[in-house]
């Protein structure tokens, strides 16, 4: 089976991300980029997939500036088998990024799509549900377990919903998009890395596909969050409690 | 112009308080952008509960009653969902940043070819909203574009809506649903069952981390001191990651997001990804070992101590002051 993965490039989430004075974007000035985590959870599952169904192929596909091939590397030296990366210097939103990966379904052809649940730089938890209604897949999100039928042309998925576990059913082609307990993503190995030099990068200029990519959500500027002043240091429990109840009156 | 609709996400025939900030929050939307609010309840024999949401005063509550409906499916009600949009001419769609909410209301925007703001902590008079980015250290003003267009907006960020006015009118809505083109099947829901608080209503929430070591220690330690205080308990995504508590635990920019009147955080560090969950508490208070912590650098109470002391020192003094 064909399973395509989806790559954010975002910045490390160990980063302390600062806003640009003039609110236009944020400081990128020594910033370590990285797959966005749950990409990574979304890589290693179609891996997994992959090695229990003999003669599957992973395919990544991401969307951004000719930098991105980094990510790409490292998720072709996890084990993905080739890579596409549709080359804009915009920042796209969700829709704008679900209607480009529409049409890379359409000359791909997967049988399954794995994305992550969210990107840690937007936070918009939405491209892959929105790929799903434009595609008219069926979408199975916060993914903590995927389970094929023999056949591949169904699957089972227990969801990560408020209060429990959710299972749904749905047939193939669909989306799943990873949540963080699906798995342990696994690191690259030094040979994986050799071979990953020799994969296929195929390359498309964002203009070749003939999206609307015009934004419907416009960033029109940024701030800092507000500041929180850190409090008072307390000596022990007993103060502590005496506090709570007698200053901040919460308990 | 200008209309709102909200979704009225319903469990067990009630409505959630996530639902109840939704109501406010779509009443905030329509005044500023100079429409009505209305609701939809979407399920299976919704009658009571059409009623009951037109009395927190929405100017009209839309019924979708279909068995079809019955469990939440994403294909299915978004289905309904833009039939209702597309006959009600209406211009913003509302929900709040649920499990539920941020399933379906991607997906209802990507069939309307609508701009989504998702996670929003503002609504401006300007038509503009603001929404948390990069786990909440930066927050951008949007502007939707066009309409339709969708929200989804942060649970901490408005207040439950009461009920009171004049009760809207229930209107039933017969959605036309292809059963050829809707294919996902809800086989079964397995809940977390528990005596405590919804980790994302109560007043008072307690988080550990890994410095409680192991799932045990949240049993033996943690939770004698979350039951005196009648809290809900939480995690940091740390805790959930080493397999000590379950995901749904989880609190901070890819789990729930709480700001309960008391948040007491035990032997987490502060990662920045949980302080995106939590810094909106009202009182925080952090209790580490480690004075390097960054969880102190937000906390309102800071406790430099070895939580498996401290914490049952905590459970006994509370006790007491309860006499």
């Amino acid at each position: 089976m064909k399973i395509l993965v989806t790559v954010k490039r975002v910045p490390d989430p160990e980063t302390n991300i600062k806003v640009k004075p003039d609110g236009s974007g944020i400081v990128t000035d020594n910033i370590k980029w990285v797959i966005n985590p749950f990409d990574e959870i979304a890589i290693e599952e179609a891996l997994r997939i992959k090695e229990k169904n003999a003669g599957s192929e992973v395919a990544l596909v991401s969307i951004g500036a000719k930098v991105v091939q980094e990510q790409l590397r490292t998720g072709l030296a996890m084990g993905a088998d080739r890579a596409i990366l549709v080359l804009t210097d915009d920042a796209l939103e969700p829709l704008a990024v679900a209607r480009v990966l529409a049409k890379i379904v359409e000359t791909e052809k997967p049988d399954l799509i794995v994305m992550g649940k969210q990107a840690i730089d937007d936070d918009s938890n939405a491209a892959g549900q929105m790929l799903a209604e434009l595609l008219g897949w069926p979408q199975a999100t916060f993914a903590s377990k995927v389970e094929l039928a023999g056949d591949q042309k169904s699957m089972t998925v227990v969801r990560e919903v408020d209060g429990g576990l959710e299972t749904i059913a749905t047939p193939l082609p669909a989306i799943v998009t990873a949540d963080l307990r699906l798995n342990e993503p696994r690191y690259a190995s030094l040979p994986g890395i050799m071979k990953a030099r020799k994969k296929e990068m195929k390359e498309i200029a964002i203009g070749d596909l003939d999206v609307d990519v015009a934004p419907k959500a416009q960033i029109v500027k940024m701030d800092p969050p507000p500041k929180r002043q850190a409090g008072k240091r307390v000596e022990s429990v007993q103060q502590l409690v005496d506090l709570l109840h007698t200053e901040a009156k919460v308990i | 112009m200008g209309d709102v609709l909200v979704f009225a996400e319903h469990q067990h025939g009630k409505f959630p308080k996530t639902t109840l900030v939704a109501f406010t929050a779509g009443k905030d939307a329509a005044a500023k952008f100079g429409g009505a609010c209305h609701a939809v309840v979407v399920g299976s024999g919704v009658d009571a509960l059409a009623s009951e949401a037109a009395a927190y005063g929405m100017k009209t509550v839309f019924q979708v009653d279909n068995p079809r409906l019955e469990h939440y499916l994403a294909d299915a009600y978004t289905a309904a969902l833009a039939e209702v949009v597309k006959a009600k001419g209406i211009e913003t769609v509302l929900a709040t940043a649920t499990a539920t909410g941020k399933d379906l209301m991607p997906r209802l925007a990507a069939r309307l070819g609508a701009g989504l703001a998702a996670d929003i902590t503002e609504i401006h008079a300007d038509g503009t909203v603001t929404r948390p980015m990069y786990a909440g250290n930066v927050f951008a003003t949007i502007k939707l574009v066009g309409s339709p267009r969708v929200i989804t907006v942060r649970a901490t960020a408005f207040d439950a809506a009461q009920k009171g006015g004049a009760a809207g009118a229930v209107e039933k809505v017969a959605v036309a649903l292809d059963e050829g083109k809707l294919t996902m099947k809800f086989v079964g829901l397995e809940e977390m069952k528990s005596d405590r608080p919804v980790l994302t209503e109560a007043r008072i929430v307690v988080s550990g981390g890994r410095g409680l070591k192991n799932g045990e220690n949240f049993k033996t330690v943690l939770e004698p001191l979350v039951d005196e205080l009648g809290a809900a308990m939480g995690a940091s995504r740390a805790a959930v990651d080493a397999g000590f508590v379950p995901n749904d635990l989880q609190v901070g920019q890819t789990g729930k997001v709480v700001a309960p009147e008391l948040y007491i955080a035990v032997g987490l560090s502060g990662a920045i990804q949980h302080l995106a969950g939590m810094k909106d508490s009202k009182v925080i208070v952090a209790i580490n070992k480690d004075e390097e912590a960054p969880i102190f650098q937000v906390s309102d109470y800071a406790l430099v101590a070895d939580l498996f002391k401290a914490v049952p020192e905590m459970k006994e003094a509370v006790h007491k002051l309860k006499g």
